[in-house]
């Protein structure tokens, strides 16, 4: 998975790829070339006392330095490049992506979950391409490199060397191998440590309203004590790591000294050939022990890389029709035939053959318990989900065949949860109408019984809001959802439970002020109150996704038990006249 | 709370971790001595690992050097090997000869040589010296492997002792503290920042020692081998920290921007994911995407410079080095061949100069490190170092009957912002107080002040003629009862959910709870029943289910008080009528305290209490309150035309922040 995403986000770095391997490879060589010099260095000007030799080959070690350099400069600034522009196209492919999927996506995902996704997974992608520019091109070309010029030096010690590159190599994967398993665990226990730490903060009123510090304290104590146990642990192999390495490399130097100096004695090598055999068997070494490093990092990246495909992979259940229509301007005519929906995988129909008709000017109010499919068939207006059957029509024409822009420039939508987006009041209002005048703001503001807040507010309609609009109290940020969906002037609302937060005087103010505003649009309403409801044009009851009942309060008070039911829950039955 | 809670994204980790320019300690000296202080119970071991460490570092440092005797030896060997002269002939002799034939430096080089004329390498000798270093390698490593493993075990159990120490801390911090922090930035303090200071810790106690003895070490063996040399070597260390210097600080400004536009992107996403419709209907994609793709790419751009500037370090080092080789070499040559220096010295000579290099440019990044370590744990000692609540009193709470009577209470969260004023309120046992009002009226505090959550700014408030500050919280805390708006569910099964209201509960007192309080119903519909997982991110039950749960956790703890503070707000109408009756049951022979929002509890209420600006303005029964045609009768009448009094989300946050 990880090298399937790596290998097609690279593509277009393809250019800057092959730039980097010519850079790594030259900058490899060139190291690799020094210890060569050196020995020539000892072997040819120091043995046989030829200083001139010596500042000659002296100067040609100089200027190999010099283009080292100037390549692995090069190789790092590729490097930066191409992992930066990787991640960089990581996140606008998953931006994107996110932009296309429907509510059902974004729920299955859950947003907390996507944006983890498009930040952190794309992080420890980015860090692997990084690491992979200059390790995973770099050891191999090393590596071989560093066979080839030992090779060179014809000492006879080859066994030497496979012995020692075996040796390291079982060493370092043995350790590996137990190593990320521990690791994963200590992740998963790291997890466990913060979510209790989590949960202390969040519940510390009902913890100690339950006067249970002493249990979560030994909570605490246990899942504390488990990570530390493998933090020690995998800590002891990483530790176990370098000693081994290195006491694998020192032996082979002193290995390669006791058997070189048999050679030597014979006269079939020269004690500067010796030397720099050991120094390419030392940058061997060092390349295996990288690659390792590698390898280390490529399990957590692959558990990353796996989640980011996931997201790539899915496709939007809701899509734009091929041949869109764009009616210039729709009136609001809402139609619903026979309509359902149901999840995937879900055993029960969220909504099941729900049929009704709005026109423009109604007011259509929807009631029914919690989890009866209210939100669900707002959002079906709004094209968020698709209908798994029947059909949605707006001015007579079918929901899918619309231009989903065209769609949504027609629909105000207040949600259930009210959603400020950081940035100022002002801002704010005209999300849905860039071009609205301040005095249009103001407008839907005294509409929405906001003016007084906003007012009083730091800089009134430039006053600050900080995202999801958590510095406004929860009253003021539905009345500010209200206002920006009037500020639209949308031909259908939707009102998603979005007066629950009101307090009642409140709330019937801005329902007075609301009608004259909206006479010629379809207003759809989600309400828990029969107050807020009382006076719409039709009630629709749901419940558990089907439709109990449609038709003015008096209607249904007379046929429908389920509103009767609703109407005596809330007005404590003698009440309800 | 645990269901809903956004997962903050997690700091980022990875090598640049915590260069921000914002992860400046502020006081570096004092906060760093109390950091190396946290390991003072662990004193006998660092002592230890010092040790270890001073012992590796010298056997490190003079290995090279013995091995360049071996060198010699066979160096000498081979040359004496190679003279085919008769056996006898003495090394003068043969140095003789060649001044004679003219070849001086050669001469001279051999000159310094120990070599017998004829005679080869005398492997008896080189392989003791090999032996003699093999063992010292091999006791360095051990010595290396022990002291990792110590410093492990002593960091590892560190932070456990801090995060065990912070974790006891929330608990004696009082809650107008915690209010008053971000949450996710408390969290992080606990989990990223001590993770932090433990990887530093590390890090910089296992290689600060070790770098630095093994420079000091090798330069001291240099000097041994040749002070010209060792000159030049040293030269290195300026130019080491002079561009190491400048490079972390041009890589620091640059990581430091990096941070910056990270956490505007994450911003951006988070935004625009958790608002994913409203973007989308209000016809935003277009600017939104335009707006992401700037700032992706400003991100990329200072993203690269970042990594390639603090990617130069190594290159420039590695150039440092090499430059310092080939002196080395050429130099070096020039002086065997002088005979000023033998071959084995030479050879250890590269060696050292291999060896560094390496351990100064890992100082340079240690401080770092340091400082990023530092500043973290300045911010949990900042948590530790915050003023707890008051000390637990010692007297003895009477068998509760329920009587509470608030006399002259006044309370704030903010001293300038007074929220309660001189309120006095008396309650009879098994009453059942029902408390009205607008947002912010200070119904949640008012019944948080009973639990103690806050410590009053003047006034008493008696149980059962008891000052509640003269027990202990936990001895209050449990004769009440009380249920939240918030939710509050952890990690882990239904049943151990419910089961958390009463310490010991057995499984049917558990069954019996969920039944009074409808959870039972629904439990059965989901797939797991019981055992069901409460999840943190998937919603597999609803808001109006959590609350349910939460209250037959308090049915199930059967407290001799109970308050209720808008327990059923997500709860559907038609579910709580039925919950009404099974409340009714849980609240009889109780005193209670209700913020309700239904019109029929507070009606049955004994007492009414209409709240407005932290005063309570109204107080008496139902048809009282109406009959005085007050604030009651004004909210009675919208109710009579609505339905439902007001739902206001009523936390003292929200009021804190307006």
């Amino acid at each position: 998975m990880l090298a399937r995403l790596v290998k097609q986000r690279l593509r277009p770095y393809l250019p800057y790829v092959l730039a980097l391997t010519a850079f790594q490879l030259v900058s490899v060589i060139a190291q690799l070339y020094l210890p060569n010099l050196n020995a020539d260095i000892l072997d040819v000007g120091v043995i046989t006392g030829n200083t001139g030799y010596i500042w000659h080959t002296g100067g040609w070690m100089l200027l190999i330095t010099a283009f080292q350099i100037c390549a692995a400069v090069g190789a790092a600034y590729m490097g930066a490049r191409i992992a930066m522009g990787v991640g960089r196209d990581l996140r606008g492919a998953i931006f994107a992506k996110v932009g296309s999927f429907s509510a059902r996506e974004v729920n299955h995902f859950g947003a907390p979950s996507l944006i983890t996704r498009s930040t952190n997974d794309v992080q420890q992608v980015q860090m692997v391409v990084l690491m992979g520019c200059t390790l995973m091109i770099s050891a191999p070309i090393m590596m071989c490199g560093g066979v080839v010029m030992a090779l060179k030096e014809d000492v006879g010690l080859s066994w030497l060397m496979v012995l020692a590159v075996v040796v390291l190599g079982t060493v370092i994967s043995l350790i590996v191998r137990k190593m990320v398993p521990g690791f994963r665990l200590m992740q998963k226990r790291i997890d466990l440590v913060n979510r209790v730490m989590r949960e202390h903060l969040s519940g510390v009123r009902v913890i100690r309203a339950f006067v249970r510090e002493p249990y979560e304290r030994e909570r605490f104590t246990r899942v504390n004590n488990s990570l530390t146990d493998v933090a020690i642990r995998v800590g002891a192999l990483m530790m176990t790591m370098f000693p081994s390495v290195f006491l694998v490399m020192n032996a082979s130097t002193v290995a390669i000294w006791w058997f070189g100096s048999h050679q030597i004695d014979q006269g079939s090598v020269q004690i500067g050939s010796l030397t720099a055999y050991m120094t390419y068997l030392i940058q061997i070494l060092m390349s295996v022990m990288m690659a390792t490093f590698m390898f280390m990092m490529i399990p957590r990246a692959a558990v990353a890389s796996e989640r980011i495909t996931e997201v790539l992979d899915t496709e939007p259940s809701v899509a734009p029709p091929k041949t869109p229509l764009r009616p210039s301007r729709l009136r609001g005519v809402v139609e619903l035939q026979d309509v359902s929906m149901e999840y995937p995988g879900a055993d029960a129909p969220v909504l099941k053959g729900v049929s009704l008709r709005a026109e423009p000017g109604q007011t259509v109010a929807i009631v029914g318990s919690t989890g009866s499919g209210k939100t669900t068939l707002i959002s079906l207006i709004a094209r968020l989900f698709d209908t798994t059957a029947g059909t949605l029509k707006v001015d007579g024409i079918d929901i899918h065949d619309l231009d989903p822009d065209q769609l949504w420039g027609h629909i105000g939508i207040v949600p259930q949860k009210a959603y400020l987006f950081s940035g100022t009041v002002a801002s704010n209002l005209r999300y849905g109408n860039p071009n609205a005048t301040d005095d249009q703001l103001w407008a839907a503001l005294d509409v929405a019984q906001a003016r007084d807040f906003v007012e009083h507010m730091d800089g009134g309609l430039d006053a600050d809001i900080s995202q999801g609009g958590t510095n406004v109290s929860g009253g003021q940020r539905q009345r500010l959802c209200i206002a920006r969906a009037l500020v639209a002037r949308p031909t259908i609302y939707l009102f998603d439970d979005s007066f629950s937060a009101l307090d009642l005087a409140t709330d019937r103010r801005l329902r007075a002020a609301l009608a004259p505003h909206v006479t010629q649009a379809t207003v759809f309403v989600v309400a828990q109150r029969i107050s807020t409801i009382i006076t719409a044009d039709q009630i629709v009851v749901l419940d558990d996704g089907a439709v109990m009942g449609i038709g003015t309060h008096d209607e249904l008070l007379l046929n429908c038990e389920a509103y009767q039911e609703i109407v005596a829950s809330q007005l404590g039955g003698e009440d309800a006249a | 709370m645990s269901i809903s809670t956004t997962r903050r994204p997690v700091r980022q980790r990875g090598p640049m971790m915590g260069i921000g320019a914002a992860d400046k300690p502020m006081n570096f000296k004092g906060s760093a001595k109390r950091l190396i202080g946290l390991l003072a119970p662990q004193k006998t071991r660092v002592i230890i690992i010092s040790v270890l460490t001073v012992s590796a570092v010298v056997m490190n440092v003079i290995s090279p050097r013995i091995l360049g005797a071996a060198v010699d030896k066979i160096f000498s060997g081979a040359v004496g090997g190679a003279m085919h002269v008769p056996a006898g002939t003495t090394k003068s002799a043969v140095v003789a000869a060649l001044r004679a034939r003219g070849e001086g430096t050669r001469a001279d080089m051999l000159s310094r040589m120990d070599f017998v004329p004829g005679v080869g390498v005398d492997f008896g000798a080189v392989g003791k010296i090999l032996s003699i270093v093999l063992v010292l390698y091999l006791v360095a490593s051990i010595c290396q492997l022990i002291q990792a493993r110590m410093l492990n075990y002593a960091v590892q159990t560190t932070m456990r002792g801090l995060r065990e120490d912070v974790e006891a801390k929330v608990h004696r911090l009082p809650l107008s503290y915690l209010d008053g922090q971000p949450r996710g930035e408390l969290l992080s303090r606990v989990t990223n920042d001590i993770d932090n200071i433990g990887q530093s810790l590390q890090q910089t106690m296992s290689q600060l020692l070790f770098s630095g003895l093994t420079v000091i070490g090798v330069i001291v063996m240099m000097l041994t081998v040749s002070l010209l040399l060792t000159l030049l070597a040293l030269v290195a260390i300026p130019i080491v920290m002079l561009v190491t210097g400048q490079v972390m600080k041009r890589s620091q400004k640059l990581f430091a921007a990096q941070w910056k536009h990270t956490g505007e992107l994450n911003g951006q996403i988070e935004e625009t994911f958790s608002a994913h419709e409203l973007v989308k209907v209000f016809g935003r994609r277009r600017e939104v995407d335009a707006t992401f793709s700037e700032k992706n790419d400003e991100l990329m751009t200072v993203s690269w410079r970042a990594q390639f500037i603090s990617g130069l370090v190594m290159p420039v080092m590695m150039f440092v080095g090499n430059l310092q080789y080939v002196a080395v070499c050429v130099i070096g040559g020039l002086r065997v061949a002088s005979g000023g220096m033998s071959i084995g010295e030479i050879t250890a000579f590269v060696q050292y100069s291999r060896q560094f290099t390496q351990p100064l440019t890992q100082m340079a990044s240690m401080v770092n490190l340091l400082q990023s370590g530092v500043a973290s744990a300045e911010r949990v000692f900042e948590v530790l170092d915050a003023p707890e609540q008051s000390e637990e009193a010692h007297g003895t709470l009477p068998h509760t009957r329920g009587r509470v009577d608030f006399q002259d209470v006044c309370f704030s969260y903010t001293p300038d912002k007074p929220l309660i004023e001189h309120l006095a309120l008396s309650v009879n046992p098994g009453q059942t107080v029902a408390v009205v009002g607008p947002t912010g009226a200070g119904k949640t505090t008012l019944v948080n002040l009973i639990m103690r959550f806050y410590e009053l700014t003047s006034g008493r408030i008696l149980l059962d003629g008891t000052d509640i500050t003269q027990i202990p919280r936990a001895d209050l805390r449990s004769r009440v009862g009380m249920v939240l708006q918030d939710a509050w569910l952890f990690h882990g099964t239904i049943r151990d959910n419910i089961a958390y209201g009463r310490i010991g509960a057995t499984e049917e007192q558990i069954q019996q709870a969920a039944e009074a309080t409808f959870v039972d119903r629904f439990v059965h519909s989901l797939p797991d029943g019981y055992d069901t997982v409460i999840d943190e991110e998937a919603s597999n039950v609803s808001t109006g289910e959590r609350q349910l749960i939460t209250i037959a956790r308090a049915f199930l703890a059967d407290p001799a008080m109970l308050i209720l503070d808008e327990a059923t707000s997500s709860v559907d109408t038609r579910t709580e009528v039925m919950l009404q009756h099974a409340m009714a049951a849980l609240r009889s022979d109780r005193t209670s305290f209700v913020i309700a929002h239904r019109l029929s509890t507070i009606r049955d209420a004994d007492t009414i209490l209409v709240m407005e600006d932290g005063r309570i303005v109204e107080q008496g029964n139902h048809l009282d309150l109406l009959e005085a045609r007050g604030a009651y009768f004004r909210l009675y009448m919208s109710q009579f035309e609505g339905a439902i009094v007001d739902e206001d989300d009523d936390d003292p946050n929200t009021m804190t922040r307006v």
